[in-house]
């Protein structure tokens, strides 16, 4: 067992802290995600030239050869710094996505472009009557001659908004939740007969809904086998789950840290408020729950890789589930402490909190995933 | 013990619920049905409505112009308001302020304030906290300095609901530095047009102005607007304080979030069915229906042996405060739960009437969903205001329990 980073892992983490405090602090991020474009383009620039853009590529494709537990590290300093940049979307989410699925032709293209900075994408894979099943797949797949048509509707597209090539899921057989019959396109966003409603979101990032409607692809769109996509996908979303875990562990530090602060400083009844007990105890569980938190953070990335879908998701199911939970506990007391000041916009505590929320959501929620992993329990050996 | 309503409470109700419906505003009820925005405007017109049915203010006893209704018809009342979409009335002025004025305000106040408020003239806020007095209010150092026939004003208020609105501010002040702190408070009525008064609004974590810091920079207040004697204004202050707790409840509003999260639930899909049908989900939905159904009659218990004894509402009302808020953040976690993806959007502008929809995004993202994930964070203040859970519970293990 080994618990630490490495010394390249350290140096990277560092870099990543030094980026956020001189270049990205609350102040930034708020002009930030009000702007038109919802992130920094200079930083997304910077993330290229730092080689995170092309930290989980092979080196072949003029990647760094990194793994999940790197990510991990990148996106819990994106939770601390609470960034808005798409990184979870095309690096981790659609980059891996094709790293590990995609044709060698596709793979030459995009890796390097994603790397670059210069190409973002967005896996637009859920449906609204579906909720967090991404074996509900309505949006239809029809193959003629070689090519394909796509029609139907894509929600709440995470980082939609600036994508520049979409991973849609559609149904080229089966019927509606069926495991088999799903494939996967990439789709530019210019395709005629596609339509992308872009709005911001409630963490202050962007995300779209997609209408298809009789879109055109050339064969070489599909990604993988048609009709047996799903497992890519899946994949794919455990990784992103993975991220998001280590995102909200970041975040649920930063929070302890300023209510912390807070409970030092602020002064009622002529002390500090942290003398009281009752609020002693409230950041004890506090604590206890990052340091779980963590654990369920290392666990997921540390079967993030893994092929074996059964014993990975179980781990990803357990990572979600339990920090989403955690996630609200800390969040909901970060605030209840801070009184007032806890759900003004002004501090930082409820961009914290609404963060935590919103990553509760995304991807499946605590009871979704509780009931994944409770479905997956194993009996006593 | 008869848990039933009475023959005559049922007619009543009947009235009640006629009224609503031949009365409240269609725009306005479509406003509370689809959570968007209220303003001033909105909740003047209603309360211009109910004084001239006579029902100006339910709370208050048939001498002072108010219904003189008893407990049960005052629920009443309220859970049918809630089930009517109509707006809450000014709670500041009528359920605050006006217990406090008819109990320790002298003969020329009443006359003065009490029609205005009833009417719809004035709108009042309160001005408590201030920035280093918020659990601890007593520490408050906004200070009244009499000087002839005024008091000069100085200091600063927070977190004042609906400042933005008011014609009349009441506040608590310091008269006197001398004894313990509660002893040199006094209760003061202040115009907020007079001079030296600035209101800066305060924007929430849902993004909304609700609420505002207002300063007062050499205010000249008439010594006539002091509530009761001077440096006695921590009594009243607590009197208030009981009687703004004892609304907290909000049983009416509990109940009408949980048949709206019912209508969520039934109406989002999950896998292609009703999410009403996933257990898990079920489940909770009832967690929290039983904490309500057991809330109503610990509520209606509570206010109705205060009644029956004839005393003061006591500490027991921090029970109701504390369920009260959790049940209303409940409600409020599992409506944006309900949603699903759909609660990520932020979509400002669709709080407003005028918002015609995104025909894209119309498609799936139901009419309800706007403000519900807003409601969420905004409820946050529930647990916080008023007293928070850490005071309720120090009140009821000091002076229930006696620890």
């Amino acid at each position: 067992m080994e618990f630490n980073y490495s010394e390249e892992q350290l140096a990277l983490q560092d870099t990543l802290q030094r980026f956020i405090s001189r270049d990205y602090d609350f102040d930034k991020r708020r002009k930030l995600s009000a702007s038109a474009l919802g992130y920094s383009a200079e930083a997304w620039s910077q993330f290229a030239e730092l080689g995170l853009l092309a930290l989980p590529f092979p080196e072949d494709f003029g990647g760094l050869g990194g793994n999940a537990v790197d990510i991990m590290l990148v996106m819990e300093q994106f939770g601390q710094g609470l960034l808005l940049e798409p990184y979870l979307s095309t690096v981790v989410t659609c980059g891996g996505l094709i790293r590990d699925a995609a044709s060698d032709s596709m793979k030459q293209k995009l890796l390097p472009q994603i790397a670059a900075g210069t190409t973002k994408l967005s896996l637009a894979a859920y449906e609204a009557a579906g909720r967090y099943e991404l074996s509900y797949v309505g949006c239809t797949a029809q193959e003629t001659g070689g090519s394909w048509r796509l029609s139907g509707r894509k929600t709440v597209v995470l980082d939609g908004a600036s994508a520049d090539y979409f991973l849609v899921s559609a149904r080229s057989s089966g019927k509606l939740s069926d495991r088999d019959g799903i494939s996967l396109f990439l789709v530019p966003r210019d395709a005629k007969g596609l339509t992308v409603a872009a709005y911001p979101t409630q963490s202050g990032a962007r995300a779209a809904d997609l209408q298809l409607e009789n879109v055109a692809l050339a064969a070489d769109a599909l990604i993988g086998a048609p009709s047996r996509a799903l497992p890519i996908i899946e994949r794919a979303v455990d990784r992103a789950i993975a991220a998001l875990c280590a995102e909200a562990v970041g975040i649920i530090n930063a929070l302890n840290q300023a209510t912390l602060n807070y409970l030092k400083s602020r002064k009622q009844f002529g002390v500090a408020i942290g003398t009281f007990q009752a609020l002693k105890h409230k950041m004890a569980d506090m604590l206890i729950a990052a340091e779980q938190s963590r654990s369920m953070a290392i666990i997921a990335a540390v079967h993030a890789d893994l092929q074996d879908p059964a014993d990975r998701h179980r781990a990803i199911a357990a990572a979600k589930a339990y920090i989403g939970q955690a996630g609200r506990l800390v969040g909901q007391h970060a605030v209840q402490m801070h009184g007032g000041m806890g759900v003004v916009d002004e501090l930082i505590v409820s961009h914290y909190f609404k963060r935590l929320t919103m990553i509760d959501l995304s991807l499946g929620d605590a009871d979704y995933h509780l009931a994944s992993f409770s479905d997956s329990l194993r009996p006593a050996s | 013990m008869d848990l039933k309503y009475s023959p005559q409470e049922e007619k009543f109700r009947a009235e009640v619920r006629a009224f609503f419906d031949a009365e409240l505003p269609t725009d306005i009820r479509t406003k509370l049905q689809l959570g968007r925005r209220i303003g001033k405007d909105d909740m003047v017109r209603w309360q211009k409505i109910l004084f001239r049915k006579g029902w100006g203010a339910v709370n208050w006893p048939l001498s002072f112009g108010g219904t003189g209704w008893d407990i049960v018809q005052q629920h009443i009342f309220e859970e049918e308001r809630a089930d009517a979409c109509a707006p809450p009335q000014n709670p500041f002025s009528l359920k605050m302020l006006a217990p406090v004025m008819q109990t320790f305000g002298n003969a020329a106040q009443q006359e003065y304030f009490l029609p205005r408020i009833l009417s719809g003239e004035d709108w009042w806020c309160q001005g408590y906290s201030e920035p280093g007095s918020g659990s601890d209010l007593a520490s408050l150092r906004t200070s009244a300095v009499r000087q002839g026939d005024h008091y000069i004003v100085n200091g600063q208020k927070t977190w004042n609901t609906m400042g933005q609105y008011a014609d009349w501010i009441f506040c608590l002040v310091r008269t006197s530095s001398e004894g313990r702190q509660q002893q040199g408070i006094s209760f003061l009525l202040i115009d907020m047009k007079s001079a030296g008064i600035t209101v800066r609004p305060i924007i929430m974590l849902d993004g909304e102005h609700e609420i505002n810091d207002i300063f007062f920079d050499n205010v000249k207040v008439p010594v006539q607007n002091l509530i009761g004697e001077e440096n006695k204004g921590w009594t009243y202050a607590k009197f208030l304080l009981t009687h703004e707790r004892s609304g907290n409840a909000g049983i009416g509003a509990c109940k009408r979030a949980l048949k709206k999260l019912k209508e969520i639930a039934a109406e989002q899909m999950s896998n292609g069915r009703p999410l009403i049908e996933d257990s898990r989900f079920r489940d909770r939905i009832a967690q929290v229906e039983m904490e309500l159904m057991a809330l109503e009659i610990t509520n209606l218990r509570v206010l109705s042996a205060t009644a029956r004894e004839q005393r003061a509402l006591g500490p027991e009302v921090s029970v109701l405060k504390i369920k009260g808020s959790e049940i209303i953040q409940q409600l409020a976690e599992l409506k944006m739960h309900a949603l699903g993806h759909d609660a990520l959007p932020y979509v400002r502008e669709a709080l407003d009437m005028a918002w015609v929809g995104n025909p894209l995004l119309s498609a799936h993202y139901r009419s309800y969903a706007p403000p519900i994930t807003g409601q969420y964070f905004n409820q946050r203040k529930t647990t916080i205001y008023a007293g928070s859970t850490e005071i309720q519970k120090n009140i009821i293990s000091q002076m229930i329990l006696g620890l």
